[in-house]
């Protein structure tokens, strides 16, 4: 059974590698060399803010829009191809795939992070000739990075079993959206009254808190971190992946292939 | 044993946007197929041939009814394990090579690891694939799809195989392979389920048939029973240069070849065409029912289908 999720897992992540997603990363690397030449030359003792910010920025978006563009054609894809038909008629279980695809596009997600972390270093390596101690919290913006993708990557499957590549995307995209500004939606419901309220209450709490895993630019400006804040982000995007996993299997296991 | 047990299949999908309306894609299937056996199931396009594979692989879920597969529930994922299935015009992951697409088809139906290589390649060299087993898939002709799906569908040795349009794509030649490989695998006692709309296939390979059309089985049977002395007519040959007229008498239409006769008579009249042709002294060389094609057969019952429901609406 495990072993049937890690091959799917390892398919689904060879398939993005050979589709050449990974291609970003040059894309990346030039946008973030560019950038912290630039920076070096126009920026008087902030070049490090800078670069942290534009780079952390950068490995948040390019994440998110890979997650949203491969995540939306994992299933639809699959059935619109009808490669699923030779998978599902092995002894596979429907939430063996989901979750297979799942840890497939986390896992090429995870490996994008990874260089393009190494790219984010590297550049500041360039602007500040050194690394300090307080660098090292860039690694935990990155780890609430990839927690983000993981809630990303869960919503686009959830909205890829029962819906078109193009509502999906449009879905996902919109999540985010709302989701980077959750903290204020919660602050509107709180100041809203009557129905208002309810929905906006219901709204903010639905949708992902992405604002709570922004801690770019705190990091940026050499802040720490408290540590109940990577608690509770790791257990609500656990929690949150989860919940819209489930939500995927739920219907994708009644779900006729046409 | 049996090898499969429809018992009352049915599906009905709902269609339309706005007003959904139900559309009836198989009506209740009643059929089994014995251990062993090649098992044809013919129909023109659309008359539920792929909506019963779909059914019994469990890609689409039944309105009603159930089946069995090798003696268990057909819902159970490990039954999965025993049979195979080529879907029709099959597409794959084209990011792969023909032997990563079936190593991975092996990993996912548990096909242990160190006997997984020596089965790739050998149901590469079955198919004929090997010489191409290491170019992505995105480059093979749909022909060569056709075999990689075979493959995948042979692969794990299952005891039960799941053909939909298997010759589809495929050039003579590719079509004569794969009817060598239906008769080998049914020499290895595996059976054999596919569906069809060449008949001349089906009559060369099948042991019986099931004609379905509008979702309705019409027919099943061994092909010899269904094409046998349909007509009720059989053929007399004899040795001459022309008909005598007592067998012109019994409505004969003579064709003369050489030096035999060969007349197609109602098989009520064989006893008086056999008199007939002793008291001319002529030499009997053959008395043959008159055995009709199966796709006679086929055109016959869809034409009688059409007409029945044309009465009733």
């Amino acid at each position: 059974m495990r072993a049937r999720v890690v091959h799917i897992a390892s398919n689904t992540f060879r398939e993005a590698v050979r589709d050449r997603v990974l291609y970003n990363l040059i894309a990346f690397a030039l946008l973030l060399s560019g950038a912290a030449i630039l920076v070096g030359q126009i920026s008087i003792d902030i070049e490090k803010l800078v670069v942290i910010n534009l780079g952390l920025t950068a490995v948040s978006l390019f994440g998110v829009v890979i997650a949203i563009f491969i995540g939306i054609g994992l299933v639809s894809k699959e059935i619109e191809k009808r490669t699923l038909y030779t998978v599902l008629s092995r002894p596979v279980r429907r939430w063996e795939f989901i979750v297979g695809k799942f840890f497939g596009l986390a896992g090429t997600l995870v490996v994008n992070t990874f260089f393009m972390a190494i790219g984010v270093f590297a550049a500041l390596f360039y602007v500040s000739h050194k690394f300090v101690r307080a660098d090292a919290l860039i690694l935990v913006a990155l780890y609430f990075i990839v927690l983000e993708f993981l809630i990303i990557c869960s919503l686009a499957l959830l909205f890829s079993s029962f819906s078109s590549p193009l509502l999906s995307a449009v879905f996902a995209f919109c999540l985010f959206v709302i989701g980077s500004f959750a903290e204020d939606l919660r602050g509107f419901a709180g100041m809203a009254h009557g129905f208002t309220r309810w929905l906006a209450t219901g709204a903010a709490y639905l949708v992902p808190n992405f604002s709570a895993f922004n801690v770019i630019n705190s990091i940026a400006h050499e802040q720490p971190v408290a540590a109940q804040l990577i608690w509770h982000n790791t257990l609500y995007a656990l929690f949150y992946a989860t919940m819209a996993l489930s939500g995927a299997v739920l219907i994708f296991e009644n779900r006729d292939l046409k | 044993m049996l090898a499969i047990e429809i018992l009352g299949l049915e599906k009905t999908y709902l269609v339309g946007f706005w007003r959904k309306r139900p559309k009836c894609a198989l009506r209740p299937l009643r059929l089994t197929v014995e251990d062993g056996e090649i098992f044809g199931f013919l129909g023109p396009n659309g008359a539920g041939k792929t909506t019963t594979l779909k059914l019994l692989m469990g890609l689409v879920f039944p309105t009603a009814g159930s089946a069995r597969i090798l003696g268990q529930e057909w819902t159970d994922p490990e039954v999965k394990a025993q049979i195979g299935f080529l879907p029709e015009q099959p597409y794959f992951y084209d990011h792969l090579t023909a032997h990563e697409l079936l190593n991975y088809y092996g990993q996912l139906s548990g096909v242990p690891a160190k006997e997984r290589s020596r089965r790739v390649e050998s149901t590469l060299q079955r198919v004929g694939l090997r010489d191409v087993q290491g170019m992505q898939l995105r480059k093979f002709s749909k022909g060569m799809l056709q075999r990689v799906g075979i493959a995948q569908a042979i692969l794990h040795e299952p005891k039960l195989v799941f053909f939909d349009e298997p010759m589809s794509g495929l050039d003579p030649m590719g079509r004569r392979e794969v009817r060598d490989l239906m008769e080998q695998l049914k020499q290895e006692g595996k059976t054999v389920f596919f569906s069809t709309h060449i008949l001349s296939d089906a009559e060369a390979l099948c042991d019986r048939v099931a004609i379905i059309h509008k979702g309705e089985l019409r027919s099943i049977g061994a092909v010899e029973d269904l094409t046998s002395s349909v007509h009720g007519k059989v053929e007399v040959i004899w040795q001459g240069t022309q008909a005598p007229a007592s067998m012109k008498a019994l409505g004969a239409e003579c064709h003369v070849t050489g030096d035999t006769v060969r007349a197609i008579i109602s098989e009520t009249q064989q006893d008086a065409a056999i008199d007939a042709l002793r008291r001319e002294r002529l030499r009997l060389i053959a008395l043959t029912p008159v055995r009709t094609s199966l796709e006679a057969y086929f055109v016959e019952k869809l034409q009688h289908a059409e007409t029945t429901a044309g009465r009733t609406t």
